[in-house]
């Protein structure tokens, strides 16, 4: 039996013929494998989708669950998007917090990028760290540091909380997308507006910023969409208001009403086709 | 960070408010009472960062050198998820793998499962959910990586009589190694954090429960912050101390092999 099994010099060596054949479906395995993994990726949605869609049965109509199996087709929901009134305030807390704490983070986050990009100072190391923690801290231990913070300081949380919570977090994205923009820019620019006669300020307005203006908008749609998709930081600093994920998350105790599955569904596809035009219009214009 | 720390000495209840005690005492409660779920943490933070990282790989790999023109359209797909807040994307697991949902309940009525069978609440679904959450933080520096290696010199490999498999263990992999640190770094920090998962799809079976949701327990329910505070403490001051060694073990090793 031994003679057999071992015989290394043989296998190093394999007749060219006896190769092909395995090469070819060998081929076929690593794509096969990537789009088994999209599908894997994407599964979750289509569910969401596909169950937005579902009959509920029971419930009596005032408050309907989703049902984990497949009643049947409705568009039902759609009709009743807004007829939760706690899930509406809701949606209006995100997208108001996430709108505000987007602005106040572009323009902080800009102003501070800038002055990295640009500027050496005193504590310009201990900035760069504090952006690197911000970042790759764990979001939990962010939530309970900002918490304890508001709780030391005695604020009350609510809607106030959740704005500074979500600026904070946000800033430092957006200080990196601007730094990064700004240190590609020639400093020369700005002093060849100055010595056109531009004022300081004139320079800075005609033609710092919009040279910047690709960095500060990306800035901003991602501080946007990362207060939108928050859920730890809001859930650990929202006291009694809720945001949309916080809301979602509590009400699985209680099963969760197909009006969710519904925004989800419309806020993906938003998403989605805003991402995808802006890819493809950034693409015909380079 | 610097007011937590400060309560995290402090005592007291949330009816008579805290006082500054340093009170290091909380740190030892904090992880006697909890070193179960610490220990869980850092080990569901391991297997998923494995399994996320065996799962990845070959995903990278293959868009990095076979994407050709389509890289961009496979990286968006891979991005395509984040469309929808993640706190919805793990509820949709937990409808997935119900016990009457459309995997399991299918499986089942053709017999191939037995009916007492279930996935959710155990530690099978919390690390497969974490995994699926934080599976595209470990394609993209794994990608960026694969990305940069010229592929002509996987073809000198092969001239130099490297078989396929050499070429990739010896050429590639060891290039795609800095992706794999940050890759690592990017998913076992949120993963050891993590408590959505356990909540959702772990729900509250015992033996599933992460340290985050002793935190988060500790904050929003109990109101017992200082213990809170010292526990995320604890975690940050762990997370810190694991990456530093994590960077030093992982430097001096690729020093050594050239």
């Amino acid at each position: 039996m031994s003679a057999v099994a071992t015989e290394p010099g043989q296998d190093r060596s394999p007749p060219a013929v006896a190769r092909r054949p395995r090469k070819r479906w060998t081929r076929f395995v690593l794509p096969t494998y990537v789009a088994a993994f999209i599908l894997y990726l994407c599964f979750p949605i289509f569910i969401i989708i596909l169950f937005s869609f579902n009959q509920t049965r029971g419930g009596f109509g005032t408050s309907p669950r989703v049902k984990t199996t497949w009643l049947g087709f409705t568009t039902e929901w759609y009709g009743r998007l807004f007829e939760l009134p706690d899930l509406t305030a809701s949606l209006r807390h995100s997208l108001t917090i996430g709108l505000l704490s987007a602005l106040a983070a572009t323009i902080l986050g800009t102003l501070l990028g800038l002055a990295l990009a640009r500027h050496r100072f005193r504590g310009r190391g201990s900035a760069d760290f504090v952006i690197f923690l911000s970042i790759s801290a764990p979001e939990i231990v962010l939530g309970a540091a900002l918490a304890s913070f508001f709780v030391a300081l005695g604020l009350s949380r609510g809607l106030s909380t959740l704005f500074l919570a979500h600026t904070m977090f946000s800033i430092a994205f957006v200080t990196i997308t601007v730094r990064a923009r700004a240190s590609g820019l020639d400093p020369a620019l700005e002093a060849a507006a100055m010595d056109l006669g531009a004022g300081p300020a004139t320079a800075f307005v005609k033609v710092t910023l919009p040279l910047l203006f690709p960095g500060i908008i990306a800035g901003f749609l991602l501080a946007f969409a990362l207060s939108m998709d928050d859920f730890v930081i809001s859930q650990f600093t929202q006291g009694p208001a809720t945001m949309f994920p916080t809301w979602v998350f509590g009400s699985t105790r209680v099963g969760i009403p197909p009006h969710v599955f519904a925004f989800a569904t419309i806020i993906f596809l938003t998403g989605a086709v805003l991402a995808l035009v802006l890819a493809l219009t950034q693409r015909r214009r380079v | 960070m610097f007011a937590m720390a400060s309560l995290s000495l402090q005592e007291g209840s949330s009816l008579e408010g805290f006082r500054m005690t340093w009170r290091f005492a909380n740190f030892t409660d904090a992880i006697a009472a909890n070193g179960e779920f610490l220990l869980r943490s850092l080990r569901n933070g391991a297997i998923v960062t494995v399994a996320a990282l065996l799962v990845a790989y070959p995903v990278a790999y293959w868009i990095a050198f076979y994407g050709g023109r389509l890289k961009t359209v496979f990286l968006f797909v891979l991005l395509l998820p984040f469309f929808i807040s993640f706190v919805i994307r793990t509820i949709a697991w937990s409808f997935i793998l119900s016990d009457d949902g459309i995997v399991l309940g299918t499986l089942k009525s053709i017999g191939l499962l037995p009916d007492s069978y279930h996935v959710l609440g155990t530690t099978l679904a919390v690390v497969a959910g974490i995994t699926y959450n934080l599976v595209p933080f470990t394609i993209l520096p794994l990608y960026v990586s694969l990305e940069q290696i010229d592929p002509r010199l996987v073809e000198a490999a092969k001239d130099l009589y490297a078989s396929k498999t050499q070429a990739f263990f010896k050429v590639v992999f060891p290039l795609s190694l800095p992706g794999v640190f940050a890759a690592v770094l990017l998913t076992s920090i949120p993963a050891i954090g993590d408590y959505v998962n356990a909540a959702v799809l772990g729900g509250s079976a015992p033996g599933t429960s992460m340290i985050g949701n002793v935190i988060q327990a500790e904050f929003l329910r109990n109101r017992d912050y200082p213990e809170g505070a010292a526990l995320a403490f604890v975690l940050m001051a762990l997370m810190v101390v694991g990456a530093v060694i994590y960077a030093r073990l992982l430097g001096t090793e690729r020093i050594t092999e050239g």
